[in-house]
């Protein structure tokens, strides 16, 4: 018992000591996530468009070189930034500028750096998972869509990328948490998330476990909360399982608020009747 | 008395691949007609909807709406398809909308009408076809005879001059089959042209002013729906008849 009296005040003098380089740790390390994600997904949300642009066969030939090549650099862009772990993107990006300029040029913010690399590690998984969210819409909305006279990007806009975005939330807050973690990688480049503030501290205490532990903590924390909020945007994208019937009609004032036993989601996580009236 | 032809399908084929679906189909459809097309499954009654709907695009032959060749439009494409509705026996409710949202996307982005016109007009239609109560509801929150009623009300509030049905009440539980069908009759007595692929001979009957009969990408007899039934002149259509008369 006496070593966890122990630890417990080891970690509290760090908190309060610190307090300030954790806290502040914490706050970039969730800045640049959420930066880097939502700049990911526009990433992802454009090039996945751009890949699905049909061409047909009787369309000009310079039409269907143009779609062509875009469609192979957005393959060689996902393949090179999935294909390569962020660390060295990072390390990569951030020390190329001096070096081809020999020290004239070079990122004079260790954030702009990071925001650039994040997001465009982000754009490239979430380019994947656009395409994958267009393809699972339901090829019937598309005709029903083109049915009533939309062009091809009316139809996206109004019709599929709603359902596309729906259909990949859950892998958009996948990439936020993930994201939250894999950020502690821009030590590298001096960026001072969250686990910077780790090596800060231990360097000058050298009390590892204690800090470890606050560390772990901070970033459970941090996913924990992030779930639960992704969470609740999930089930508001959802939308209302029950709807009020908009006319008084005798026959319907009765019953009130109408909803339709087979309408049930399945899936009982997203299910409204666990959280009730909207 | 001649009627003005809307639509007038002129030697129309359409092959996939190498597989011939429809081969020099002649057909036009006539202000107020409402033809029922019937016929095997898999005889090409859905890929000629969808070539007058330039769903797909035809191979050979022409169609002309109103006396212009529909493949070459152009942009005027978009403006066609909003002329010519279309009703999916899998309703293609844009799921993301409300019912509401569902019958003014079209009349606001296509026809360019401003959203409170829109909105009324809709739910003018929408109660035509009793599903003003429904305007707030959202697709997957509707039986299948709701779906279709909307989905009836989604082409009708573009104004169009032809509805095209492709078998609108086969994905329908059977005590689901009749709303729709008893919307489709008052559209039909109101004077709306149709043209609607169907297997509910009695509804065939009684509605439509012309019935037409295709197997293997042809059609093989075509005439009014009292001649066609009880004195059908080809033999294939005797078969088929004889098929679901027997059942
Ligand atoms: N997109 C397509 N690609 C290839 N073959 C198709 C396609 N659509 C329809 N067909 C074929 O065309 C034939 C006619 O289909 P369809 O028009 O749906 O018939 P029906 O509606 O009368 O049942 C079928 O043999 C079908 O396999
Ligand atoms: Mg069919």
């Amino acid at each position: 018992m006496g070593k966890f009296a122990q630890l417990l005040q080891d970690v509290l003098r760090l908190c309060t000591k610190y307090f300030p380089i954790y806290f502040s740790g914490m706050k970039n390390t969730v800045l640049l996530a959420l930066i880097g994600t939502v700049l990911g997904c526009m990433i992802g949300f454009v090039c996945g468009v751009l890949n699905a642009v049909p061409y047909d066969p009787k369309d000009p030939l310079r039409k269907r070189i143009l779609i062509k090549v875009m469609r192979a650099v957005i393959r060689a862009y996902v393949e090179l930034f999935r294909g390569t772990p962020m660390v060295l993107q990072a390390v990569f990006i951030y020390y190329a500028l001096p070096y081809f300029t020999d020290g004239a040029a070079r990122f004079n913010s260790v954030w702009a750096a990071s925001i650039l690399v994040v997001s465009v590690n982000t754009g490239a998984y979430m380019t994947e998972s656009v395409r994958g969210g267009i393809i699972s819409v339901d090829p019937g909305q598309v005709e029903g869509a083109m049915a009533i006279g939309l062009t091809h990007v009316q139809a996206m806009m109004y019709v599929i990328l709603p359902q596309a975005l729906r259909n990949i939330l859950p892998q958009i807050g996948n990439n936020y948490i993930i994201n939250l973690q894999d950020t502690s990688v821009m030590f590298m480049i001096s960026f001072t998330d969250f686990f910077a503030a780790h090596r800060g501290v231990v360097g000058a205490t050298y009390l590892y476990f204690p800090s470890a532990v606050i560390e772990m903590t901070g970033y459970l924390t941090m996913t924990l909360i992030s779930s639960f909020l992704l969470r609740r945007l999930e089930q508001r994208l959802e939308g209302s399982s029950s709807f009020e019937l908009a006319v008084a009609d005798p026959l319907t004032l009765t019953s009130g608020v109408y909803r339709n036993p087979a309408s049930g989601e399945l899936f009982g996580e997203r299910s409204r009747d666990f959280i009730g009236k909207e | 008395m001649d009627k003005e032809p809307i639509l007038e399908v002129r030697h129309l084929s359409k092959t996939f691949g190498t597989n011939p679906v429809l081969k020099d189909i002649d057909f036009d459809i006539c202000t107020g007609d409402v033809i029922s097309i019937i016929g095997p499954s898999g005889s090409g009654k859905s890929t000629l909807l969808r070539c007058i709907n330039l769903l797909e695009i035809p191979t050979a032959g022409s169609i002309l709406f109103r006396g212009k060749d529909i493949t070459d439009l152009g942009k005027d494409v978009f403006s066609y398809r909003a002329k010519v509705g279309m009703v999916f026996q899998s309703f293609n409710l844009f799921d993301n909308l409300s019912v509401m949202d569902n019958c003014t996307l079209g009349q606001v982005r296509v026809l360019h009408r401003d959203r409170e016109e829109a909105e009324e007009y809709a739910l003018q239609i929408l109660s035509r076809v009793g599903m003003a109560p429904y305007c707030n509801a959202r697709p997957r929150q509707l039986s299948g005879g709701q779906k279709q009623r909307v989905a009836i009300a989604r082409a009708m509030a573009l104004d169009p001059e032809v509805i095209l049905f492709d078998e609108p009440t086969s994905a329908l539980d059977p005590e689901l089959v009749g709303e729709v069908l008893d919307v489709m009759r008052d559209l039909a007595e109101q004077g709306m042209t149709m043209a609607v692929v169907t297997h509910e001979m009695a509804f065939a009957r009684q509605v439509s002013s012309r019935v037409v009969f295709m197997d293997e990408g042809v059609i093989m007899e075509e005439g009014a729906p009292d001649e066609l039934f009880t004195d059908p002149k080809n033999d294939r259509t005797r078969e088929f008849l004889g098929r679901y008369l027997s059942r």
